[in-house]
């Protein structure tokens, strides 16, 4: 299975290549590795049936607890097949729908990445690859659907459909980690195994709804059902691909792996069945008041995933066995039905089903392809799905609960009105007089081929049942509910036939009178104004709002404000533990401060004092430094004549260096409010206080340097030097001295470059 | 093992030396720069495999026993972050010969880089508190000469925020390391982290704790210290910006981890609770200054104050799979923002500029820049199977087993803003096709610009393909991360090695 993933990717690669010099055949010839590795997952299908669950072990990073292992159960086997197969003829009918377009080799690799990551999940044991390969198919998505990329619409559906994904994801991924803790294990196998582990933990509530959201998102179920719509700006091999048989469904691929060890729950059983049911019966309301047929299949889409999930919530091995039976039967009749709109867009130039009508002539072929899928959809004997639908039907009886039955049977209902808009209108209804953009006809084989055969599927099927059951939906219910084996045998009561046909009648009826039908309900529009997508758009721009005016408040561009942030952030965060433990206050006896002493600290007050005050530069500097210079004084008062000397050789040059600089400048101007000015000083002033108490209280207590007697010690004896401070430079510490020699040098390479490399600004920048 | 660790630090010293004197001929700077740091790479993987097998290395500088000399300390950490210096050391000087324009490039510009890599490397190795100090003001000193090399007026600009807010994080470290000396009488740090754990005072401890905190979180681009960043990273041309976002602030971050691991560890309740508050602020700031801009490199340097936060967060959660989240993430962080940059530059290059109101058509005209640039922004927002992913998955897992759900539930939110401001410029400078009538370059001087484009996607897709490694190696860096994170977590270990028997 590893090699069949990694031909996938390599597939990948090359697909730009083969597209350009396969041409027109560059489709089959793609195609021909996801048909394989179907043919192959085909061969497998005796060895599942029989309760094999094939494993491949691949190490991926056991110190994370993450392995690569690879497993084969009858629920990856359905899906397997399911991507395997529809992919292969995706690839051929994506080449007949998009044409020369040059787009054509990077969307070719884009899907086969696509079909890679959909692959992976579908057979990853390990939750955490799963979810790699999860949000690569989210990623894929978001590529495709903005494949249109120049159009903003375009641009605007795959960034919502990888918002609400990637926002699912990111919960998903929560959830994974804290069933890794809470499990020990990222195996579902191993999770499976060890039972109600997770059931009976405290965090069991948390898991549940955070894979949830992860789940609930990727399959487009209500609240979060509004991305899949607007990802009809797919091109539609894309749409069908993605949008409908594959990667939508891998939420509810992920709720049937995970039903064994979190299903079972009142919790379980409560949020799936109620989410899924709505889901169900208000896509399917919604879908009879599109006009675009991509948007009629994608709300019908969203209809049939939350009957998925809310079979999954019934999570009974007869519900399990009517998910994967319904799976199935939904992916075959749902991406022809989508090739066969792709086909009307591609020949008429719209597909508006209130443009359309009498295509039945033009294009014969796409119209048998079109009525097999919609009777599968229909669920009317013999086709596939009316045993899947009766199974289905079984397994809602089976919960006993009144609302789910009515939406059940309202679903039903629009699924005849919905079918009739989609294939009656569109190949036998009448147009109503203006031309269509382009004049009809029958599509190239790369176009019906896919619909034609998947439509067939559905009627042949119908007649293996028996064989279909037991080899496939058997395995995949025993993954999901495993224990039990479900009731499979299909047997409708003349009652069940009756309500069907009732059913029937009413959404026929319900499709003549479609005009004043939607004109009655018009209200809806007005309720979709509040409904989550326009959430979605406030929010999008709430943010974007929150964000400019954040950053405009803290990244204002004043140099003074940012520093009165530093140093006030400064002050609270080292403030706060003085404060609660008490400033170690020097003790009052060693207040001990001579004359001259005072006179110089006044001085430097009172020249500090001045800077601040005066508009002249020149005066400025000159108390600058005198404040310098009362530091030089104080240093040789109390024993440090080098560091005074220092001082104040580095006092007079800079004040020096600086008249040579500030000469020609303006006089300083108050250029701050009064209020800023207060602020500074109260904030200077908050500053510099604290530095000194901070400094005064600890100069205070006992310490003394480990590392001064050392220094004095060894200064001659090892450094052969008499002055301790040279010594302490060019030896005990040289490497400090080699640096700031390295900063000095740094310094005047800066100051010529200043000086002499003047870049013009381009006229472009 | 003295001369190698003193290597890190006298090859960039060396090299820009040789490169200063050959300030004429162009090629043989190159030549030289490449050499250099081609050796610091190899001397940090040598580094790197001996501390794995023989534990930590100390070299005492002139043969001055510790604490009284200074100590080069090389752990796990610190052999990571000079090979990854080594790196980003490496791909700059690649790029800097097929990017930067003649002037700037002959203007000393590989002497003032090997500086910063001195700088860089000699803070990773330090172990020594005023040591540190001056590797700091070796690089402050090196990033403002290479930040405003050229002097456009938007660079003097960015550069004076620059010097100023990082010349007051200079300042409160060396007052906090004055009080520092008073209080334990040591510079060393491992002798350090001793004397403070015995320190009676604790209370005067936090403050100074906190005093290196805005210090190292100034530097480390934290908020609400960060205002620097995006004053001035979108000013120099971008090989600079570049170099400085993979390696400038994770120094900052690089000193945060050594003292809130080794020397202030003594009171987590207080002072990694603040920590995590300030890492959640940063995160939330860096993403939200991200979204609200519309210039590829703005966007990318308030997308590296987000990063931060997220490092500080493994920080402060100071559990092993924490740090390891950390440390991972700081590894994966340094060459995916390294390469973004270098991807706005070659964009910059083509376009003439990256605003992204302006741009356009990128996709449709170059399918190879447009995958590796996906590459890296995807690999930065955290999708799998890239390096982003697994930093993130750890970082997460670690905040999920030690409870800190609200800081979780802020990263959760911040990871999918960056998603969205990183598909901001995919949609906007790649997806969308250029306005109309968008200035374009034309004859010899649009060739010149395509094959410097061409060339300087060398080193863009070398660090694609690290990229890419890191998150199919993921198991065994992790790993090295982990160990690395036991390391951080057992400072007896650092202190053993470098005190030896003294204390």
């Amino acid at each position: 299975m590893v090699w069949i993933l990694i031909s996938l990717v390599v597939a990948a690669l090359f697909a730009p290549l083969v597209t350009r010099l396969a041409g027109r055949s560059c489709g089959r010839v793609l195609a021909l590795v996801p048909a394989a590795a179907c043919a192959w997952f085909a061969t497998r299908i005796p060895a599942v049936a029989a309760g094999e669950r094939l494993v491949e072990p691949v190490a991926w990073a056991p110190s994370l607890g993450v392995s690569a292992d690879l497993a084969l159960d009858g629920l990856s086997l359905v899906f397997a097949l399911l991507v395997t197969g529809i992919g292969a003829l995706t690839m051929v009918y994506a080449r007949g729908y998009i044409g020369n377009d040059p787009r054509l080799g990077r969307l070719n690799a884009t899907l086969l990445v696509f079909m890679t990551a959909m692959l992976g999940l579908v057979l990853s044991d390990d939750l955490v690859t799963a979810f790699v390969f999860w949000e690569l198919t989210s990623v894929s998505s978001y590529l495709l659907v903005g494949y249109d990329h120049a159009n903003p619409k375009a641009r605007a559906a795959a960034l919502q459909a990888l918002l609400i994904t990637g926002a699912g994801g990111l919960c998903l991924l929560c959830g994974v980690i804290l069933i890794g803790s809470v499990g020990g294990t990222y195996s579902v196998a191993e999770l499976v195994a060890s039972g109600d582990v997770l059931r009976e933990s405290s965090l069991y509530l948390p898991i549940l709804l955070l894979v949830l959201g992860g789940c609930f998102t990727k399959s487009a179920q209500l609240p979060f059902h509004f991305w899949l719509p607007g990802a009809m700006a797919a091109p539609t091999p894309v749409s069908a691909y993605l949008h409908s048989a594959t990667m939508v469904k891998a939420g509810v691929y992920l709720l049937a792996r995970l039903s064994p060890a979190l299903g079972g729950t009142d919790e379980w059983l409560a949020l799936l069945v109620s989410f899924g049911a709505a889901t169900m019966v208000y896509s399917a309301v919604v879908a009879f008041f599109q006009t675009d047929m991509k948007r009629i299949l994608a709300y019908t889409s969203v209809s049939a995933l939350g009957t998925l999930v809310m079979l999954l919530g019934i999570g009974t091995a007869d519900a399990a066995a009517a998910a994967t039976a319904y799976l199935i039967v939904h992916a075959l009749y749902k991406c022809a039905l989508f090739h066969v709109a792709g086909i009307v867009d591609h020949e008429c130039g719209t597909r508006d089903v209130d443009r359309l009508g009498r295509l039945s002539r033009a294009m014969p072929i796409t119209c048998v392809a079109a009525c097999l899928a919609v009777l599968s959809m229909a669920g009317l004997p013999p086709f596939l799905g009316a045993s899947a639908k009766s199974l289905v039907g079984h397994a809602e009886h089976a919960l006993h609960m009144g609302p789910v039955e009515w939406a059940a049977m309202l679903t039903v209902l629009m699924t005849f009105a919905v079918g009739a808009l989609l294939v009656w209108r569109t190949f036998f209804g009448r147009r109503d007089g203006e031309d269509l953009p382009k004049h009809p006809h029958e599509a190239p084989i790369d176009l019906w081929f896919s619909p034609l055969l998947l439509g067939s599927l559905g009627l042949v099927l119908g007649f293996f049942w028996g064989p279909l059951a037991h080899h496939l939906l058997e395995p995949a219910a025993a993954a999901i509910a495993p224990g039990v084996a479900p009731e499979l045998h299909v047997h409708a009561t003349a009652g069940a036939y009756a309500l069907k046909a009732a059913l029937a009648a009413v959404g026929l009826a319900l499709y003549v009178k479609r005009r004043p039908v939607v004109r009655a309900l018009r209200l809806w529009s007005v309720l979709a104004w509040f409904g989550p997508e326009r959430f979605y758009d406030r929010g999008l721009v709430a943010i974007e709002w929150v964000a400019r005016a954040v950053t405009r408040r803290l990244q204002s561009g004043s140099l003074r404000t940012y520093l009165a942030i530093v140093l006030a952030s400064t002050m609270v965060l080292a403030g706060y533990p003085l404060l609660k433990n008490g400033v170690p206050l020097p003790p009052s006896g060693s207040f001990d401060i001579r004359v001259h002493e005072a006179a110089i600290v006044l001085a430097m007050v009172l020249a500090t004092v001045f800077v601040m005050a005066t508009s002249s530069r020149l005066a400025a500097i000159a108390a600058l430094g005198i404040v310098g210079a009362g530091m030089s004084v104080t240093f040789l008062f109390f024993g440090a004549p080098d560091l005074a000397k220092t001082q104040l050789a580095i006092e007079t040059l800079s004040v020096l260096l600086f008249l040579f600089i500030l000469y020609r400048l303006p006089p300083l101007r108050q250029l701050s409010t009064r209020l800023q000015v207060w602020r500074d000083v109260v904030l200077s002033i908050t500053v510099g206080g604290f530095f000194a108490l901070l400094v005064w209280g600890l100069t205070s207590v006992d310490g003394a340097s480990r590392l001064s007697p050392f220094f004095a010690e060894n200064s001659l004896a090892l450094g052969k030097g008499h002055n301790v401070v040279n010594v302490i430079l060019v030896d005990f510490r040289g490497i400090d001295t080699m640096g700031e020699i390295t900063v000095l040098a740094v310094a005047a390479l800066g100051v010529l470059g200043l000086m002499r490399v003047h870049v013009r600004e381009r006229s472009a920048s | 093992m003295d001369t190698l660790l003193v290597l890190p630090i006298l090859i960039p010293l060396a090299t820009a030396a040789l490169t200063l004197i050959a300030a004429r001929a162009l090629r043989i700077q190159r030549a030289l720069s490449f050499a250099g740091m081609a050796s610091l790479l190899i001397t940090g993987v040598v580094i790197l495999l001996h501390v794995d097998e023989h534990g930590i290395a100390v070299a005492q500088a002139g043969g001055w026993a510790a604490p009284y000399g200074i100590t080069l300390v090389a752990d796990r950490l610190s052999a990571l972050l000079v090979t990854a210096a080594g790196v980003v050391g490496l791909a700059t000087t690649v790029f800097t010969g097929f990017s930067l324009d003649r002037r700037r490039e002959r203007a000393s510009f590989y002497p003032l880089l090997n500086v910063l890599l001195m700088g860089v490397c000699g803070s990773f190795l330090t172990g020594d508190l005023f040591n540190l100090y001056v590797c700091f003001e070796v690089m402050l000193m090196a990033s403002f000469v290479l930040l405003t090399l050229g002097g456009t007026r938007a660079q003097l600009e960015g550069g004076l925020k620059y010097l100023i807010l990082n010349l007051v994080s200079s300042a409160i470290f060396l007052t906090a390391g004055g009080l520092l000396y008073r209080a334990v009488g040591t510079l060393n740090m491992a002798d350090i982290a001793e004397q403070v754990a015995a320190y009676p005072d604790t209370g005067l401890m936090d403050t100074l704790a906190m005093l290196f905190l805005v210090a190292f979180g100034l530097k480390a681009a934290m908020f609400p210290f960060f205002f620097w960043l995006p004053a001035s990273y979108h000013t120099p041309p971008p090989v600079v910006s570049a170099v400085f976002a993979g390696l400038l602030s994770k120094v900052g971050v690089y000193a945060l981890l050594r003292t809130f691991t080794m020397m202030f560890t003594g009171h987590l309740a207080f002072t990694h609770t603040v920590l995590a508050v300030l890492a959640c602020a940063t995160m939330i700031a860096g993403v939200l200054g991200a979204v609200a801009q519309m210039e590829i490199r703005r966007i990318l340097s308030f997308q590296i104050v987000s990063s931060i936060g997220f490092l500080i967060l493994g920080l402060a959660l100071m559990s092993k799979i924490a740090l390891a989240g950390a440390v991972f993430y700081l590894l994966h962080n340094i060459v995916v923002k390294t390469n973004l940059f270098f991807l706005a530059g070659v964009i910059e290059k083509l376009r003439g500029h990256g605003d992204l109101r302006r741009l356009g058509g990128l996709w449709r005209e170059r399918p190879v820049l447009s995958v590796l640039f996906l590459v890296s922004a995807l690999s930065l927002a955290g999708i799998p199977p890239l390096s982003g992913f697994w930093a993130k998955l750890v970082l997460l897992r670690a905040g999920l087993e030690g409870e800190w759900y609200w800081a979780i539930g802020i990263a959760v939110v911040v990871a999918l803003l960056t998603l969205y401001s990183m598909t901001k410029i995919w949609a906007l400078a790649f997806w969308k096709d250029a306005p109309p009538n968008e200035f374009a370059f034309t004859g010899r001087e649009r060739d010149v610009r395509e094959k410097s484009a061409r060339r300087a996607m060398l080193p863009v897709v070398a660090l694609t393909v690290v990229t890419v490694a890191i998150g199919f190696l993921a198991g065994p860096i992790f790993e090295m991360a982990l160990a690395t994170a036991e390391q951080l977590l057992d400072p007896s270990q650092y202190v053993t090695a470098v005190l030896g028997g003294v204390s």
